[in-house]
């Protein structure tokens, strides 16, 4: 197993100016690492600061301490990139073939359909577009979402059925770094089951996963090491 | 990012306009590369479209300058190219798209004419291969090609600016400049132009500025996002480090404005 990404001391809050500028610590000291074929889950009270740490560890939030350093690249090309210094293009190329992340809710764009959705990350790492859409195709069917809605935006859909298309979406490129934010929250239990196999058979060909579950019975299928985020709680 | 060696297209430095004794715009410097999408944000008055008038030489600024790599690989300073040959760049690898269509498109001839004048710009003659270009820029922006003799005064708000669009990108250009490509359309008109436009910066890897007011627009186009206050830029960054983090008092008070629908 080699390292893939290496959290040391990082330090996020967030100073609200309209509150009068109320400083609210989140986190402080987080410092763990997760390597291929391992999958990490962050637990801990709501609050604790894990859908932050993934949102640093993607680069929509800013990390205010520590280094994000990401191993990318293969053989002689091996790199490191530490997140919390990297220039936005430098974070958008590694969105592009190297961190997946799966969000809790699916922002849905107007007018654009399921099918076309799903398919975008892949288009962009270079794959064809017909290519791209043949195996959003396969996703969407393994993960149960009828035909008849590929066509349609998924704006309308229920809870279940968009999370389904996100994490479709989230796991169509195979990036060798995912980030899973709940991703069985609102689905039964044929669906988490289908998630969990998916999430099993990346981890084999390689992926490190840092993943928040709830589910006592997700985390202890898929999980091969648990942070306590309570412990990096900041000093109030 | 070691392996991305490759140049800017176009490099702001300090650039600042005053007009009289009021500020335009102060200090402003970022770089664009290929391919990639800034939306300037900010409420009016912020200096946004000063600063859109400056990057593509129509204003001078009142110091200093902007650096764009030619088609021959060359980064030269805009305001050491001659008068032709900044309006060649304007009619040939720049695109400039402007809030009301009227003004980006000669209201006076044929939806076709409006298109194919881009392409006799740079050098293009014969007729049927001009027309055949035209029809096929209106179509691929939902445009009836049936449509391609019609005046654009008979065209809808939203049909003239996608008309405006495909006037601007039929040659190709490397670098498009918006100002707020979207106001005064009505919502699903805006939704269609969005899509419509996301698509083309992608499969035509634009570079574009996108003046807007509309974080929604920011969030959908843009890879990244300046804020404008005050004729100053304020904050830079990633376009969701921007809008899920905004650092800026005035940067959070605009993301805390959005009304959820």
């Amino acid at each position: 197993m080699k390292t893939a990404l290496e959290l040391a001391n990082v330090a996020k809050s967030f100073t609200m100016h309209l509150q009068g500028g109320v400083k609210l610590s989140v986190i402080n000291g987080v410092t763990f690492a997760a390597h291929t074929g391992e999958c990490v889950v962050l637990a801990g009270p709501s609050g604790a600061g894990k859908s932050s740490i993934l949102k640093m560890i993607f680069g929509s939030y800013r990390c205010d301490r520590g280094q994000i350093v990401v191993h990318h690249g293969q053989g002689h090309a091996q790199e490191r990139t530490d997140i919390a210094a990297a220039s936005p293009r430098q974070i958008l190329a590694l969105r592009k073939g190297t961190i997946g992340y799966v969000s809790q809710f699916l922002r849905a764009i107007p007018r654009v359909p399921t099918l076309d959705v799903v398919a975008e990350p892949l288009i962009t790492s270079g794959v064809s577009r017909e290519t791209a859409r043949k195996k959003a195709t396969e996703l969407l069917r393994r993960l149960n979402i009828p035909g008849p809605l590929w066509g349609l935006p998924p704006a309308t859909f229920s809870g279940g059925e968009q999370q389904r298309v996100n994490i479709a979406r989230g796991f169509l490129a195979e990036r060798p770094i995912l980030l899973l934010d709940e991703p069985t929250a609102s689905l039964d239990a044929q669906n988490s089951e289908v998630v969990m196999q998916l999430i099993e058979e990346r981890k084999k060909r390689g992926a490190a996963i840092i993943a928040i579950v709830h589910d006592q019975a997700v985390r202890e299928r898929i999980a091969d090491t648990v942070i306590d985020m309570s412990g990096f709680a900041a000093a109030a | 990012m070691t392996t991305a060696t490759d140049e800017p297209l176009l490099i702001a430095e300090g650039l600042t306009k005053r007009y009289g004794r009021q500020l335009g715009c102060r200090d402003v410097s970022f770089e664009l590369y290929e391919g990639e999408v800034i939306a300037v944000v900010g409420e009016s008055g912020s200096g946004k479209s000063t600063l859109l008038q400056l990057l593509c030489a129509q204003l001078e600024a009142s110091s200093g300058r902007v650096l764009y790599r030619m088609r021959d690989g060359a980064t030269r300073d805009l305001a050491s190219l001659s008068e032709a040959e900044r309006r060649f760049l304007a009619r040939t690898d720049w695109g400039y798209v402007h809030q009301d269509p009227s003004q980006g498109l000669r209201m006076a001839v044929s939806a076709g004419a409006n298109v194919g004048e881009r392409l006799m710009a740079v050098g293009q003659r014969h007729y049927g291969n001009i027309r055949h270009s035209a029809s096929s820029w209106l179509d691929r922006v939902e445009i009836d090609p049936g449509r391609i003799d019609d005046s654009p005064r008979t065209y809808s708000g939203g049909m003239r600016q996608r008309l405006q669009i495909a006037r601007n990108l039929v040659t190709q250009p490397r670098l498009v400049l918006m100002d707020e490509p979207t106001g005064g359309l009505d919502v699903s008109v805006q939704a269609r132009l969005l899509d419509l436009l996301r698509g083309l910066v992608s499969d035509l890897n634009l570079s574009a500025v996108i003046v807007t007011h509309d974080l929604g627009v920011a969030r959908l186009l843009s890879h990244r996002i300046i804020v404008m206050k005050g004729g100053q830029v304020i904050e830079t960054g990633l376009t969701d480090q921007v809008l899920d983090d905004p650092r800026e008092p005035y940067t959070q008070l605009l993301v805390a404005s959005i009304l959820p629908p």
